[in-house]
């Protein structure tokens, strides 16, 4: 995987930014009716949505994906089309070895295929998820994630 | 314990839930009157200097919070690598927190390379962690080390741009200690020199700009040897009393 992924934190050129994650805004969970969902995120005000509380709110929230498809763009044009799609691949397969979404897994396959094992940034720091003090509703998060909800 | 309905997993790194109530409360607060308390600053003059066989890192040792004096003795060269220190100027947490994460994965980059780290890849690890920020991490920083190329020194600002320079100063005395290094810097020094310049460029610093004062710092790197000099030269020593208190009381 070295060989194929040994760009780390690209800027990438100008060409490549069209498939950054565009800034969309700061996302009402858009539920039944095309109205926001109350009874799941709470309720709704219009400064919230639009302006971002902090000017590196919205970079930060898509920075990794940014990254992944700033990579994934460059390694196709200089390596051709099998070599971003051979490792999302092995991304999708690797994102599967988890725990149930309530509980805290360790993601090792996933980071180590990202190389996030031979790093430490503020991600590992602060706001550890193993030590947060809420817990997900265990019934909830499951039929989210089945896609029951 | 308190569940909360939420879809998705939690992640970790810089949370901005609490911007909004900030801001608000700070208005508030203005609106009485009152300011809220500023974060520690290193208000500082550091430098460094290429040398013959090495580089020389120099620092005050004053931290202010607003118009206090913080911690006279504060530590302001810290530790990248064996061979590379990183002097800091800017918010005195900014500086001790991106100079440990930097040194951790300059450590885990050497263990999977097997080699000593290079100058050049701990500069490009800061510039681009700080440019992710948009300098809202106010740290500016001195980077010197000596590796298998020789002697490199870096000047990092709080939005990440990188200077490769022979000499260079940085924080609210960099001025003064510019001037001095104008003045009498020339290449290939030895060891006796540099530290002297140095020592000057910072205790002109320490005079002329009131962020900075206290101790002189130094610390020597050269290829294998690292001398962390700490202090090297108590610029302004604090008094000591004459009269022993008990016999200056008025007896009843």
């Amino acid at each position: 995987i070295c060989d194929f992924l040994c760009i780390k934190n690209t800027r990438g050129l100008r060409s490549q930014l069209k498939d950054s994650v565009p800034v969309t805004g700061l996302g009402t969970q858009i539920g039944a009716y095309g109205v926001q969902d109350t009874l799941r995120s709470g309720f709704s005000s219009v400064k919230n949505e639009l302006l971002p509380s902090h000017a590196l709110e919205l970079s930060e929230k898509n920075f990794q994906l940014n990254q992944d498809k700033m990579n994934f763009s460059t390694l196709r044009n200089i390596q051709g089309l099998h070599a971003p799609l051979k490792l999302q691949m092995e991304y999708r397969a690797a994102r599967q070895i988890q725990r149930l979404p309530f509980l805290q897994s360790s993601h090792l396959a996933l980071d180590t295929l990202k190389g996030n094992d031979e790093s430490i940034s503020f991600e590992d720091i602060l706001n550890d998820p193993a030590q947060s003090e809420m817990m997900g509703e265990p019934h909830i998060m499951v039929e989210y994630k089945l896609g029951l909800m | 314990m308190a569940t909360l309905s939420v879809c998705q997993q939690p992640i970790g790194g810089f949370s901005f839930e609490y911007c909004k109530r900030n801001a608000v409360l700070e208005f508030e607060c203005n609106k009485l009157g009152h300011s809220i308390p500023a974060a520690r600053k290193t208000g500082t003059t550091i430098c460094g200097v290429v040398f013959k066989d090495g580089i020389v890192l120099g620092a005050d040792t004053r931290a202010t919070e607003g118009m206090i004096v913080a911690d006279k003795n504060c530590s302001k060269i810290h530790y990248i690598s064996p061979n590379i220190y990183c002097c800091g100027a800017g918010t005195a947490a900014d500086t001790e927190m991106t100079t440990q994460i930097i040194s951790s994965n300059l450590e885990l980059h050497s263990l999977s390379t097997g080699r000593l780290p290079r100058v050049a890849t701990a500069n490009r690890m800061l510039k681009q962690m700080l440019f992710r920020y948009q300098g809202h991490i106010g740290a500016a920083l001195v980077l010197g080390g000596v590796d298998c190329n020789g002697p490199h020194l870096y000047s990092i600002y709080p939005h990440g741009s990188t200077d490769k320079l022979p000499y260079v100063t940085m924080g609210s005395g960099s001025l003064a200690a510019m001037a001095v290094f104008e003045d009498r810097y020339e290449q290939n020094m030895e060891e006796e020199d540099a530290k002297r310049l140095v020592r000057d460029a910072i205790a002109a610093g320490i005079f002329n700009d009131l962020g900075s004062g206290s101790n002189i710092d130094l610390c020597v790197i050269t290829k294998g040897k690292v001398d962390y000099l700490r202090p090297h030269d108590m610029a302004n020593k604090k008094g000591v009393r004459r009269v022993h208190e008990l016999e200056a009381l008025p007896r009843p």
